[in-house]
């Protein structure tokens, strides 16, 4: 539901049904209502037979990429010669996306659980929960949600009774850096390392954390098992307006000019209009619908037409040419100056570079400095092919992806938006000189 | 003749029950060197900011290089590398938040803590203001961290009132 506010008669609240109840943290609270059942089927069951549902289910990443969760899972080897490892990626860091954070905060055993399923499922001894450095608040509730998972006997030697299994789950707080986010670099963060993202292949499953066979996964992904393991991969599918490609539920955190931000469930392929106009209580008094930015800030920029036509899943949003990604919704109102946001995410991904790759290091920066001239009023009609030129050079070329995040923003703004750029350079808009 | 005045001896961070505590979590992983973070995050809460005798310390303890600890040090920014004001004030101005103020925050947090420019610690030793990208709660905006309270909805408005739980 859109916590703080009331679950609205559109939303489909699976995940975010006990958000705002403070009991649901607590063992007890979270055995009452029907906790750690999950596991305990899932634990009857082999393994294969879980990723099996899962795959069924039709579920998929909710970090970013929109992976098939279940195929994730069947990567890891099937016979144990290593340890493997479940790394849950908590590092929740796109501007636009607070959702992770909210599981964590009101229901960090559903996390707990849905690690432990899928640690089983996987066959891995030790889960790694990274958090970012910066959620004080759902790192307290998680240490102490691990606490008392281990005290009841959910965690450690022999899990929930079973004889032989061991289930063990540390958290990791990151220190600041947004690139720990990205798979290979977490990895490297756990390991007591600069959080560069790594050469791809190998891959996480062959060569993970600690040179191991490894998963990871979002919170809102791991979160989401449980209910699959207790209620049916079929019913999971039935959650959708698009089924069967996108299926289940999504948290779709909303913020910027709307009246009632905050995370809210909805089934996939919900309106992205209703979800604006409806659920978040629309636009503030005598304001209009300028731009949205739907699936976090490294997917491209929509105008207003195209965010009222646009569906929320993955094949929706691609056909309106931008990503699902994350599900962070950033609403933009006829007050905003695009030109000067855009910067300000520009000057985002410039400072969470690793800086490893040169076109993404001075590819950043540069963005940021033409975007800096353009609103100082020193900006030249050619720039903008320069951006776009640069923005070219950025994408598809680098170790990670968030050299092309950089760009998704900068192309689609220039190009939905030309005119308050051509307004900066033709000197009709007053100069702004950034913070900074 | 009067003696150059001494440089305080540095007292190890990991003594008792900080290194038993440091050493339970060693034990979470494979390798000495992934405690490094873990370690890193001690230091910082016992000293307040990680000093270069702090990261000879920990990268003895740890089978590592000082020269390989800096690098890690550097490499996230929520480790201090110098002493910071009594009260870390970190304002999130990154697209969501600066959508709905975050700057003019920014702005009062500067001017009701008397501190002259960003990351520079007021005059009375109490605060440090920083300027951070997203905080992960962008749909409370503006957000804003000091020490380890985490703060929602904060408006210029309300800067001087908060300032007052901060002295
Ligand atoms: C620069 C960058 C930052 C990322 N940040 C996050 C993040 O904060 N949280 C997250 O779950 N995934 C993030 N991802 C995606 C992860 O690399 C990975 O795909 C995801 O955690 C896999 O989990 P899933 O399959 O459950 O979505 C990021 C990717 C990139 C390239
Ligand atoms: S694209 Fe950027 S963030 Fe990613 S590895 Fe290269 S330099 Fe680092
Ligand atoms: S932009 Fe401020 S918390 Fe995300």
């Amino acid at each position: 539901m859109g916590y703080p506010h009331p679950p609205h008669p559109k939303e489909t609240v699976v995940l975010s049904q006990y958000f705002g109840d403070p009991e649901a943290r607590t063992y007890e609270g979270w055995k009452k209502r029907g906790g750690y059942t999950a596991l305990e089927q899932a634990l009857s069951m082999a393994p294969g037979e879980i990723i099996e549902i899962v795959k069924e289910s039709g579920l998929r990443g909710r970090g970013g990429a929109g992976f098939p969760t279940g195929l994730k899972w069947s990567f890891m080897p099937k016979e144990k010669t290593k340890p493997h490892y479940l790394c849950c990626n908590a590092d929740e860091s796109e501007p636009g996306t607070f959702k992770d954070r909210e599981i964590m905060r009101w229901t960090p055993h559903a996390l707990i659980e849905g690690c432990a399923i899928a640690q089983y499922a996987i066959q891995a001894e030790v889960t790694y929960i990274y958090i970012r450095g910066e959620f004080t608040e759902p790192l307290a509730i998680m240490q102490q949600a691990l606490e008392e998972a281990y005290r009841h006997g959910i965690l450690g030697k022999d899990a929930m009774g079973k004889k032989g299994l061991r289930l063990d789950m540390y958290i990791h707080r990151g220190a600041g850096a947004y690139i720990c986010g990205e798979e290979t670099a977490l990895m490297n963060s756990i390991e007591g390392r600069r959080g560069n993202p790594r050469i791809k292949p190998p891959f996480p499953a062959a060569y993970g954390v600690f040179g191991m066979p490894t998963t990871i996964n979002n919170v809102e992904t791991l979160a989401a098992v449980p209910h699959i393991i207790n209620r049916g991969a079929a019913w999971y599918k039935s959650l959708s307006l698009s089924s069967p490609k996108s299926t289940g539920t999504k948290l779709f955190s909303v913020c910027g000019h709307v009246r009632k931000p905050g995370n809210y469930e909805v089934t996939m392929g919900f309106p992205l209009g209703e979800l604006i106009y409806d659920l978040c209580g629309g636009m503030r008094e005598g304001r209009k619908l300028k731009a949205c930015i739907p699936g976090g800030s490294s997917v491209p920029i929509l105008n207003r037409e195209e965010t009222e036509s646009c569906l929320l899943d993955y094949e929706g949003c691609i056909e309106k040419g931008t990503m699902l990604g994350s599900g962070g919704v950033i609403v933009f109102d006829d007050s905003a100056d695009m030109v000067y946001q855009i910067m300000r995410l520009a000057r985002f991904y410039a400072h969470e570079s690793c800086a490893q790759c040169t076109q993404c290091r001075e590819g950043t920066a540069w963005t940021v400095r033409i975007l800096q001239r353009i609103l100082a009023g020193e900006g030249e009609m050619k720039d903008l092919d320069l951006l776009l030129e640069l923005a070219e050079q950025m994408t598809g070329k680098t170790i990670c992806v968030l050299s092309d995040s950089c760009a998704a923003p900068v192309v689609s703004g220039i190009k939905k938006f030309r005119d308050e750029f051509e307004a900066y350079i033709k000197g009709a808009r007053r100069p702004v000189t950034a913070l900074a | 003749m009067s003696a150059a005045p001494e440089k305080a001896a540095y007292e190890p961070v990991f003594t008792g029950d900080r290194l038993k505590e440091l050493e339970a979590i060693m034990a979470r992983y494979p390798t000495k060197r992934a405690a490094l973070l873990p370690a890193l995050w001690m230091v910082q809460q016992a000293r307040g900011w990680i000093s270069e005798e702090a990261m000879v310390e920990v990268a003895e303890i740890l089978d590592l290089t000082p020269a390989y600890v800096k690098g890690v040090v550097t490499f996230y920014t929520m480790y201090h590398q110098h002493p910071v004001g009594k009260h870390f004030i970190q304002v999130c101005t990154t697209t969501p938040c600066n959508l709905c103020g975050a700057e003019d925050v920014l702005a009062a947090f500067l001017k009701h803590t008397g501190c002259e420019e960003l990351g520079a610690t007021s005059p009375d030793g109490k605060y440090t203001v920083v300027e951070v990208e997203c905080l992960g709660a962008c749909g409370f905006a503006t957000a804003v961290l000091i020490g380890d309270d985490f703060l929602e909805n904060v408006t210029a408005e309300k800067v001087p009132e908060i300032l007052k739980r901060y002295q």
